[in-house]
C-alpha cells in the first residue's frame, strides 16, 4: 500500500477540460493578486500583526482543495489565505479580517492567521505549528462515529513534522482508521531553518509510512501533479478506510512573514524556484495546448484584480467592533435561568454543534 | 431520603447516566476501557458501551485532548479523562491555544463542548510528578470553566451541566476524595455557577475547594470545640469565581482564611484575597490570611508530604492567630 516514490509529475497534456483548467488557473491568480495587495496594504499600515504570504505555493491549495467535496472539513495553518479563498469564502470577508474589521470572517478577532468559516467548514487558521493536526483527527473521529462520509483535510508545513503533535496525530489517525488527508506543504523551511538542519530523516513520506499509512509525494509547483496526486490520495483513503499522507514539494517566494530579512537562503535559490512558478508555467502549458489565449488570460487577471479592488473597498468601508463587545464571545451566552429542584442540569441539549 | 455512596461511585454513576442518555457522549483516555479506568471510574463501561464509546488512547495527551476538541467541534460530546493534572501539561497547548481560544478567535463561530476530567492533588505519597494542584493555573484562562467537585453530591451532579455547557469545562477531582462516602439526598442538585456554604458560622470564614474541603471542615469542628464558629465556603466553581458568595462570607464573618492546596505564589488563594481587597476591604476586621502548600515539589516521604500540604492543624493555628 505504501508507495511514496511513485508520484512523479505527469507528463503530456493537461488531462482536464478547458473550463476546469481555467477555473484552477483563476483561483491561483485570485490568491496571487489578493496577497500581492495584502503585502502592499501591510506596507501602508492597513494590515498589521503577522502576515504570512503563500505566494509561490498556490498550486498546492488550489489543486488539493479542488479534489475535495464541499462538505469535507478543512484545517489549515497561519498561511491560509489561499485555502480560505479557494474554499469559497468571500474575498471581502478575508480582507476585512486582515484589516481587523467587524465585517471580517472572525469579526477582527483573528486577523490574517486565524481565518475561520463555519459555512465552508474551515476550522482555522491555526497558528501553533502542528496544532491543527490533533483537531483534524478529532473532526475525522466525529465523522466516523456519526457515520458521515466527509473527510478532513489537514494542511501543515514541513516544520510541523518535528512537533510531537504530528507524530501523535498520525499515530491516532492510523490506529483508529480515520478519514484524514494529511497535506504536508513542504516549502523546505520552517521559518528560517532548512529541513536538513532540523530533521534527521528528511524523507517526510518515510515518516508517515512508519505509521503504517499510505504516503505519496507530488510536485507542488505543478497544479496538475498536485490535483492528480490529491485525487489519487482520496481514492486510496476511501479504499483503505484510513488516513493518507501527501507531501507537496513547494517553495515560498516571499519572506516567512513581513519581519523576515531572509538571511538564511540565497537569492539564486529563490530565483531558480521562481522559474518553476505555478502560475506562469501552467499558463504557458495551457497556451501551448491551445486551451488559453492571451486575451483570456488578461481577462482572468483583470477580473481577479477587480475582485481584489472590491474586497479592499469592502474592508475599507468596514466598521470596528464596538469595544463594549470585547468579551462577548469568550464564552457562549448563558441560557435562560434553569428550573429549580433536583438535577437542575437536565439532559444535554439536542442541538447540533454551534456553527454560527 | 438519601442513599450512601462513595465519591468514585457517584462520578461513575454520573458518567454512566451521560453515556446512556446521549449517543453523542463518549469517554476517552488512557486505560479507561480494558483496564477499567486508572481509578476504576469506568469499570464495566467497555462491556456495556463498546470500544467506540469507551475509547482507550495511546499515551498521547496532546494528541487525544486535541482529538477530543476536534470531535466536539464535529458534533460529539467527549469526556476526556486525563490521568493526573501533571500529565495534562502535555496537553496544555491544545487546551489553552485551541479549546479556550477558539470561540473568541473565530468571532463566535465555533464553540467547543468538551469536558476534561483529571485527578489532582497530593496525599498519597506519589511524589513530585503525580501530586500537584494546578487548578489555579487553569482558573487563569479565559474561555474555559473550571470545576472542583468536593462532595458526593457534586461528584454525582456536576458532570451533566458540564456536558450540557457549550464551552470547554475542566473538572478537577482530588484523588484524596475518591474513597470518601456520604449520603446523596434524593433531592440533590448541582449547578456549575455558584459556591456553597458547607458549614454555617459567624466568627471566621474558611474559603476553600476540592481536597482541602474535608480538612477545612475538620478544622472548623476543632475550632467549634474551642468556641470559634467557622463558616466553610466551598468555591466549587474555580472559574468563573462566585464573587458574590465570597463577599457574603466576608460580610458575615469579617475574618477570612483561604485554604488552597496550590502553591502560595500566584495561587487561586491569591485571587480570592485580591477580590476581597477590591470589593470587601472595609468589611474586614483583620487582614485575610491563607494556608497553602509549601513552595516545594511535593516530596515522597510521608512526613515531608504532610508538612508540605495544608492540614487541619495549620488551619486551626491560622484562625487562632488571627482571632488573637
Amino acid at each position: 500500500m505504501t508507495d511514496h516514490h511513485a508520484a512523479a509529475p505527469p507528463s503530456g497534456p493537461v488531462p482536464w477540460d478547458k473550463a476546469f483548467a481555467l477555473r484552477l488557473l483563476t483561483d491561483m491568480l485570485r490568491i496571487r493578486r489578493m496577497e500581492e495587495k495584502s503585502a502592499e496594504l501591510y506596507g501602508a499600515g492597513k494590515i498589521r500583526g503577522f502576515l504570512h504570504l503563500y505566494i509561490g505555493e498556490e498550486a498546492t491549495a488550489v489543486g488539493a482543495l479542488h479534489a475535495l467535496a464541499p462538505d469535507d472539513n478543512i484545517v489549515a495553518t497561519y498561511r491560509e489565505h489561499g485555502h480560505a479563498l479557494v474554499r469559497g469564502m468571500e474575498m471581502g470577508s478575508i480582507m476585512a479580517e486582515m484589516y481587523g474589521k467587524h465585517e471580517g470572517c472572525a469579526r477582527g478577532h483573528g486577523g490574517s492567521m486565524h481565518l475561520f468559516d463555519a459555512r465552508t467548514r474551515l476550522y482555522g487558521g491555526n497558528a501553533i505549528v502542528g496544532g491543527g493536526l490533533p483537531l483534524a483527527v478529532g473532526l475525522a473521529l466525529a465523522s466516523k462515529m456519526q457515520h458521515e462520509q466527509r473527510i478532513t483535510a489537514c494542511f501543515f508545513g514541513d516544520g510541523a513534522v518535528a512537533e510531537g503533535a504530528f507524530h501523535e496525530s498520525l499515530n491516532l489517525a492510523a490506529l483508529w482508521k480515520l478519514p484524514v488527508l494529511f497535506c504536508c506543504e513542504n516549502n523546505l523551511y520552517g521559518m528560517g531553518t532548512a529541513l536538513e538542519r532540523s530533521e534527521s530523516q528528511t524523507d517526510l513520506c518515510a515518516k508517515a509510512a512508519s505509521y503504517n499509512m499510505p504516503a505519496l509525494r507530488a510536485d507542488g509547483m505543478d497544479i496538475v501533479a498536485v490535483h492528480e496526486a490529491s485525487k489519487q490520495a482520496l481514492r486510496t483513503l476511501r479504499e483503505s478506510a484510513g488516513p493518507v499522507f501527501v507531501e507537496y514539494q513547494t517553495y515560498r517566494f516571499r519572506a516567512h512573514s513581513m519581519f523576515d530579512a531572509e538571511l538564511y537562503r540565497q537569492k539564486a535559490e529563490i530565483e531558480e524556484w521562481k522559474t518553476r512558478g505555478p502560475i506562469h508555467t501552467f499558463t504557458a502549458r495551457l497556451k501551448a495546448e491551445g486551451k488559453l489565449t492571451e486575451e483570456e488570460f488578461l481577462a482572468i487577471d483583470a477580473a481577479a484584480n477587480e475582485e481584489v479592488a472590491a474586497a479592499v473597498a469592502f474592508a475599507e468601508a468596514g466598521t470596528w467592533e464596538p469595544v463594549d463587545d470585547l468579551l462577548k464571545d469568550v464564552m457562549t451566552p448563558p441560557p435562560p435561568a434553569p428550573r429549580p429542584g433536583g438535577g437542575d442540569a437536565g439532559s444535554p441539549p439536542a442541538a447540533a454543534p454551534c456553527e454560527g | 431520603m438519601s442513599r450512601k455512596l462513595s465519591y468514585r461511585e457517584a462520578m461513575r454513576e454520573a458518567m454512566h447516566e451521560a453515556l446512556a442518555n446521549d449517543p453523542r457522549v463518549f469517554l476517552m483516555g488512557e486505560d479507561v476501557g480494558r483496564y477499567g479506568g486508572t481509578y476504576a471510574f469506568s469499570k464495566g463501561f467497555l462491556d456495556e458501551f463498546g470500544p467506540e464509546r469507551i475509547r482507550d488512547t495511546p499515551l498521547s495527551e496532546l494528541g487525544f485532548v486535541g482529538a477530543a476538541i476536534g470531535a466536539a467541534l464535529g458534533g460529539m460530546r467527549p469526556i476526556v479523562e486525563v490521568m493526573t493534572v501533571n500529565f495534562s501539561l502535555l496537553a496544555l497547548d491544545q487546551i489553552v491555544n485551541t479549546a479556550a481560544a477558539l470561540r473568541h478567535m473565530s468571532g463566535g463561530q465555533f464553540s467547543v463542548p468538551l469536558v476534561i476530567r483529571m485527578a489532582t492533588g497530593a496525599g498519597r505519597q506519589l511524589a513530585a510528578q503525580h501530586s500537584h494542584s494546578l487548578e489555579g493555573w487553569y482558573a487563569h484562562i479565559p474561555g474555559i470553566k473550571v470545576l472542583a467537585p468536593a462532595t458526593i453530591e457534586d461528584a454525582r451532579g456536576m458532570l451533566a451541566p458540564a456536558l450540557a455547557d457549550p464551552d470547554p469545562v475542566v473538572i478537577f477531582e482530588h484523588a484524596g476524595l475518591f474513597n470518601i462516602e456520604g449520603d446523596l439526598p434524593d433531592d440533590w442538585s448541582a449547578d456549575i455557577r455558584s459556591a456553597r456554604v458547607r458549614r454555617q458560622g459567624k466568627d471566621v470564614a474558611i474559603i476553600t475547594h476540592g481536597g482541602s474541603l474535608p480538612k477545612a471542615l475538620a478544622a472548623a469542628q476543632t475550632l467549634a470545640e474551642q468556641g470559634i464558629e467557622a463558616e466553610v465556603l466551598d468555591l466549587r466553581v474555580l472559574r468563573p469565581l462566585d464573587s458574590e458568595s465570597i463577599a457574603a462570607a466576608v460580610a458575615k464573618c469579617r475574618r477570612v482564611v483561604v485554604v488552597d492546596e496550590g502553591w502560595r505564589s500566584g495561587s487561586l488563594a491569591a485571587e480570592v484575597m485580591a477580590r476581597i481587597m477590591e470589593s470587601a476591604f472595609y468589611e474586614l476586621d483583620a487582614p485575610v490570611v491563607r494556608v497553602c502548600s509549601e513552595e516545594v515539589p511535593i516530596p515522597y516521604a510521608k512526613h515531608l508530604e504532610d508538612a508540605a500540604l495544608p492540614q487541619p492543624e495549620k488551619i486551626v493555628a491560622a484562625v487562632k492567630e488571627m482571632m488573637g
